[in-house]
């Protein structure tokens, strides 16, 4: 256990620093998400009511976007001098490697998110009637939940032709509920209009049924070869 | 284990990609603290051998046995080095090595300058290893392989692109690593720098194993 | 179990018909809905077939995980692909009955929408067997099987919770269905089972035929490259070619 903590810390570390010296994932998506925002708002011009009960999609969806973009990034540097074999040759638990790129991009992604959320909130003219406070744990597990299985789809699709395609293909489906499930707490405590518990528990059992998945199988798809 | 005994024991291992087998029945026993080379045509299967015998590509049928236990689980006794480096271009050697080694629970700098050292480089060096000559990154790279001390080294085309000079120094690092007890396994399509450094020469053919001779030219007497 | 086809196919084409008969001229009219209704002769029990079919593909892709069993495979394969057949059935046959009888083509309802799920899950587990290498295909398909299942039970209760609007279920929805037309519902779905297993198998042969001639065609692409040029050792480059 202590190996898998440490080598997830090791691994997490060296991406940071790989990305913090090359920044050009993180510079080109921060781009890439002021872009999403800016044609989201050109597209839909609302008034304040409206816009609460359309925001939460809206937000997610544009979420959704930049974070495929990001997802798609994250075995890049790995096959780069196909240094991921280098990672299946040694004794390192595919864990670990799973955990440190799931921690990397639920980094990278909500980073992107605390950008995009406050432009769109001046774009919108946002302003929640319901308990704000509630979109912290909504925002955290919902982009749990797409970073989760978005870090295991993208491993999956190494192996397929076309990979960057594959990963919305694979990944879209699966997060449906998830989705639905983000975007209605989020339209609920914009609006003020009812109570956005179940949403929430509803994320949290997702976040827990695939969170558990993805560790059980991402070794079976590392070394698939 | 004995000394004599076989360490790698490879049965009929077969190896399909689609439409195409790469490996078409190998069986093979090889010694252990020996150096041989694995010979053959582009396609022939070496490549494929070699990372069957890492543990990364799986066997579509057979079996390998490495000190009796199959590749996943005798990794800390396998080093690999393959064609392209397996490292980060932005980092310096150091620092790749330093992570490699925590993969192998292998705590300090110690051990990661010391194999830095052995393939005669400097740990100092704080050039990315993106900005090495590709000497230095072989050398690099083998220095990632020898890393966590394996007992036996699988090396794809350690002298490709490397100047003549480079390479003969490689090889006798080779041998030298032979002597100390080592398995060593060489694909190569530069055979003539091993005459002499290697213990066998392995010879396949459309994935199969063809013959295995003590040269690399027959001897007059021949065995044709 | 050769023979055993033949006698699988001439059974489903009699049982087909049968119910087709039944289903158009034999049962009763519904009252309110009219004719539109018979659509639910084939609605429900292609349904029905395509639930069966993905959950023989979950066991299978389980089995393959752990057996690593290369018919388990095929068996996964052919489940997913008949069963996409069927599901689409009842995408297109869902709406062609809801336009006259709820006045709009779709609602969001909790069983259309889980339908809809699992076809686009389906359709993408396709799309990575197309698209994957051939020897990880079965590997990643099977993984991808259990995250749809997974997926199921959250589907069903996110709209569970957003909206109901569909009438009772058929089947232990209280009486209200006339014994007759229960009797052609489900004398249909065992046609289409049978025509389901009929499909499936074929396809199964198929697929383990390809799978055959694929493993000897590579073993004998490599004899002929062997066999076709035979080298002489010596002839093998011994200096230093650029690479």
């Amino acid at each position: 256990m202590s190996s898998l903590r440490s080598i997830t810390l090791a691994t997490l570390t060296k991406d940071v620093r790989l990305e913090w010296r090359s920044k050009d994932a993180i510079n080109s998506m921060l781009f890439f998400s002021l872009l999403v925002v800016v044609i989201f708002s050109f597209s839909f011009d609302p008034n304040a009511e409206e816009s609460r009960q359309i925001a939460g999609g809206l937000i997610w969806v544009a979420f959704l976007f930049a974070a495929v973009v990001a997802l798609n990034q994250t075995w890049a540097r790995e096959l780069r001098n196909q240094v991921l074999d280098a990672y299946r040759v040694s004794p390192a638990p595919a864990n670990a490697l799973f955990m440190a790129k799931v921690l990397g991009n639920f980094i990278l992604v909500s980073l992107l998110e605390g950008l995009m959320a406050p432009l769109f909130m001046i774009f919108y003219n946002l302003r929640a009637l319901g308990p704000a406070w509630q979109l912290i744990p909504v925002a955290l597990l919902g982009t749990w939940a797409l970073v989760v299985n978005g870090t295991f789809f993208a491993a999956m699709s190494l192996r397929t032709r076309s990979r960057e395609i594959m990963l919305p293909l694979l990944l879209f489906p699966i997060s449906i509920p998830a989705v639905q499930s983000m975007v209605e707490a989020t339209r609920i405590i914009l609006t003020g209009d009812g109570a956005a518990r179940f949403w929430i528990v509803l994320l949290l059992t997702y976040d827990v049924v695939f969170t558990t998945a993805c560790l059980a199988l991402f070794e079976t798809i590392l070394q698939a070869e | 284990m004995t000394e004599s005994a076989a360490t790698i024991r490879v049965t009929n291992l077969i190896k399909q990609f689609g439409r195409f087998a790469a490996l078409r029945g190998v069986t093979a026993e090889f010694d252990s603290g020996r150096f041989h080379v694995i010979l053959g045509d582009n396609g022939a299967g070496k490549t494929t051998l070699l990372r069957a015998l890492a543990g990364l590509a799986d066997p579509t049928r057979g079996e390998i046995s490495i000190f009796d236990k199959n590749p996943h689980e005798a990794c800390r006794e396998i080093g690999y080095m393959a064609h392209p480096s397996l490292l980060y271009d932005e980092m310096s050697g150091m620092e790749n090595l330093r992570y490699f080694a925590r993969l192998y629970d292998i705590a300090g700098d110690a051990r990661s300058s010391e194999a830095i050292r052995s393939v005669g480089l400097d740990p100092e060096l704080s050039r990315p290893v993106g900005k090495y000559s590709q000497g230095m990154r072989q050398r690099m790279s083998l220095a990632r392989a020898i890393l966590h001390d394996p007992k036996i080294l699988l090396l794809d085309e350690p002298f490709s692109n490397v100047d003549v000079h480079s390479a003969q120094e490689m090889v006798g690092l080779l041998k030298q690593m032979r002597d100390a007890g080592k398995t060593i396994f060489v694909v190569t399509h530069q055979a003539a720098l091993l005459e002499g450094a290697a213990d066998e020469f392995i010879w396949m053919q459309a994935g199969q194993i063809v013959d295995r001779t003590r040269h690399l030219v027959p001897d007059p007497a021949g065995r044709a | 179990m050769k023979r055993a086809f033949p006698i699988l196919a001439a059974v489903t084409a009699l049982l087909l018909a049968y119910a087709f008969y039944e289903a158009i001229w034999v049962a009763p009219m519904e009252r309110t809905m009219g004719d539109v209704q018979r659509i639910f002769y084939y609605h429900v029990p292609s349904a029905w077939t395509a639930f069966l079919l993905f959950f023989v593909n979950l066991i299978a892709s389980v089995i393959y995980l752990v057996r690593r069993n290369a018919k388990a495979d095929a068996v996964a394969l052919v489940t997913g692909e008949v069963g996409v057949v069927f599901c689409t059935v009842v995408l297109v046959t869902g709406p062609i009955w809801a336009r006259p009888v709820w006045g709009i083509w779709w609602t969001w309802d909790i069983r259309l929408t889980t339908t809809l799920v699992l076809w686009l899950i389906y359709v993408s587990y396709l799309v990575l067997r197309r698209f994957s290498e051939s020897s990880q295909t079965p590997k990643l398909a099977a993984v991808l099987a259990i995250f749809g299942a997974l997926d199921v039970p959250l589907v069903y209760f996110s709209i569970w919770f957003f909206r109901t609007q569909h009438p009772q279920p058929v089947i232990g929805g209280g009486g209200s269905i006339d014994p007759r037309m229960l009797h052609v519902l489900l004398l249909n779905w065992l046609a289409f089972s049978c025509f389901a297993l009929l499909v499936s198998w074929a396809r199964y042969r198929l697929e383990m035929f390809k799978r055959e001639v694929e493993e000897a065609e590579a073993l004998e692409s490599l004899l002929v490259a062997g066999s076709g040029a035979q080298i002489s050792k010596t002839q093998i480059p011994l200096s230093r070619e650029p690479q």
